[in-house]
């Protein structure tokens, strides 16, 4: 295939992976502000940490994995393109696009790098750092860079999958409702019944420490979503401006009935449900941003608002300590937009959706759709639990996922890292050492 | 004889209170942060669905000595200065005291005032 640079499409797709990279330390925000005042940096290092560890992995074997040449429908060959060594734009991911395959890595490796960081609000305030580190590494390779290949890299859950086999569709994901938002939101809870609830759960106070940050987290998610969801469209075209309007118009929504939720049930409207709405929202319309028409974004964010702000209870009920509601927001908003599709997807209007999938129910194409969407959904839950559970049953019987007690009450930050956010008040500090 | 007139109010009303006292003749105070709580039990705050209950409140402690016959007064000045009628505008109390002295001149009783 020959290829033709579009230097158009090619600077959006570097702008829009710059734009996607900023919500990793935009969530270390979202999440520092939510805990304990003791636990913020070791919460903000997590996400940072994941920076580190899977921006090398995806150069060095992670892109070749997701998008090289299929090994039985599974994964990628991890050797086709090791070391991104002797990569030709023609080769390239968004080719027909005319985006160059470095380009096309850049933008792939922010993806790989936030569904990592996003599982860490689950198990907040008791993981070791160094197990977290060799956990995102294990788990980039062998749930995220599957799963991934599954819906975007031509494996099972693409065109010529197991709901095509079925008789069914080909599922519509255009951004990561599966591949990014349930696959971390349920991998989260998997990791959070491994590690247990920290000391005091539901019995001692763990409010979150800043608003403000939380606050400003979640705007730089929702800037930076911009470039995850319009970027997803590898082009600068028309396709980009639904996906960039749906991301704006679902987010207002899912945060208005969020807001309106808690205010019937709590009597007010509070800045938290208002960051975590715009987060409910952005999750939601992740996968259906280019698939639904203005009405269905507006339908599909104000039902996730609404859903995830009841389901961020759950945790209460069921007695495990997601910490910060990644399975609530996650992986109840993941599936409420992958679903929905299902009623919602839409040809008309500017819309996108892979060829072999249909319109939803509401727009005259039945229930195929819906079906295919629940049985994508259900395949990567039940997959990335399994595994999931099971890396961190090894890691957490091996080297030990969890902090002491002692250190987990003092506060991870000093514990793990040797610091603390905020200056403790009463204590003097005199400089001892100094390492020229 | 002298009494001790201590307040323990809304920070915010804390302004109101101090210019009404120089009003009304009291020439000195000692002003402290406090926190605690009465009847109202402090406030709840819900953070995704969970309740939690601040009960030690941020409060302004306000002390000021008095002569025996200034005391209604400055009592009554102190109350309206500081009220608004929602529940935690707070309590003043009255004690009795011993001995004042000034430390710069070494004066007792009211004359130390």
């Amino acid at each position: 295939m020959d290829f033709a640079l579009d230097t158009g499409n090619t600077a959006w797709m570097l702008t829009a992976s710059a734009l996607v990279l900023l919500m990793t330390p935009g969530l270390a925000f979202f999440y520092g502000g939510m805990v304990r005042g003791k636990s913020v940096l070791n919460m903000m290092m997590m996400s940072f940490g994941a920076m580190g560890v899977v921006g090398l992995i995806w150069v060095l074997w992670g892109y070749s994995a997701t998008f090289g040449s299929d090994i039985g429908g599974f994964i990628g060959n991890p050797l086709d393109y090791f070391g991104l060594d002797g990569m030709t734009d023609d080769q390239s991911l968004m080719a027909a696009a005319g985006v160059p395959a470095l380009v096309a890595v850049a933008f792939q490796a922010t993806f790989a790098i936030i569904t990592i960081a996003l599982i860490s609000g689950a198990i907040a305030d008791r993981t070791k750092f160094s197990a977290w580190l060799i956990f995102a590494g294990i788990w980039v390779t062998i749930v995220y860079m599957p799963v991934a290949h599954w819906v975007w890299g031509g494996g099972l859950l693409g065109a010529e999958g197991i709901t095509v086999d079925m008789g069914l569709s080909v599922p519509i994901d255009f951004a990561g409702g599966t591949v990014v938002h349930i696959n971390a939101g349920i991998a989260g809870l998997a990791l959070a019944l491994i590690l247990g609830k920290r000391k005091g759960f539901g019995k001692e106070p763990m409010r979150p420490h800043n608003l403000p940050f939380v606050m400003l987290g979640a705007a730089l998610l929702w800037f930076g979503w911009f470039g995850f969801n319009a970027g997803s469209e590898f082009a600068a075209d028309g396709v980009a401006g639904r996906a960039w309007l749906n991301t704006l118009i679902a987010t207002c929504a899912a945060m208005l009935t969020w807001l309106l939720t808690e205010r019937l049930r709590d009597g007010k409207a509070t800045s938290l449900g208002a960051a975590s709405g715009v987060v409910g929202g952005l999750v939601a319309i992740t996968p259906a941003a280019a698939a639904v028409d203005t009405f269905g974004a507006i339908a599909i964010g104000a039902i996730a608002g609404s859903l995830c702000a009841l389901a961020v209870g759950l945790k209460y009920r069921f007695g495990y300590d997601d910490s910060l509601d990644v399975v609530g927001v996650h992986l109840v908003g993941g599936l409420t937009g992958t679903i929905l599709i299902g009623l919602f997807a839409t040809d008309k209007n500017s819309t996108w959706y892979p060829e072999g999938a249909m319109n939803g129910l509401f727009y005259g194409g039945g229930l195929t759709q819906l079906a295919t969407q629940v049985i994508a959904a259900v395949v990567v839950v039940v997959f990335s639990f399994i595994v999931t559970y099971v890396i961190g049953a090894i890691l957490q019987a091996t080297i030990g996922m969890r902090v002491s007690d002692g250190d987990e009450v003092g506060g991870i930050d000093l514990a793990q890292h040797g610091e603390t956010a905020y200056e403790a008040l009463g204590a003097r500090v005199t400089m001892t050492e100094v390492k020229a | 004889m002298t009494k001790l007139v201590t307040g323990v109010i809304q920070p915010h009303r804390l302004d109101d209170v101090k210019s009404a006292l120089e009003a009304a003749g009291v020439r000195g105070m000692t002003v402290s942060e406090a926190s605690g709580y009465g009847r109202q039990r402090g406030h709840t705050e819900v953070y995704r669905g969970a309740e939690y209950t601040v009960d030690l409140v941020p409060k302004v402690r306000i002390e000021v000595l008095v002569a025996d016959e200034d005391t209604a007064t400055v009592t009554a000045v102190l109350i309206k200065a500081a009220q608004t009628g929602k529940i935690g505008d707070g309590k003043v109390w009255v004690v009795p005291v011993e001995d004042v002295a000034r430390v710069r001149t070494g004066e007792h009783g009211v004359d130390a005032l």
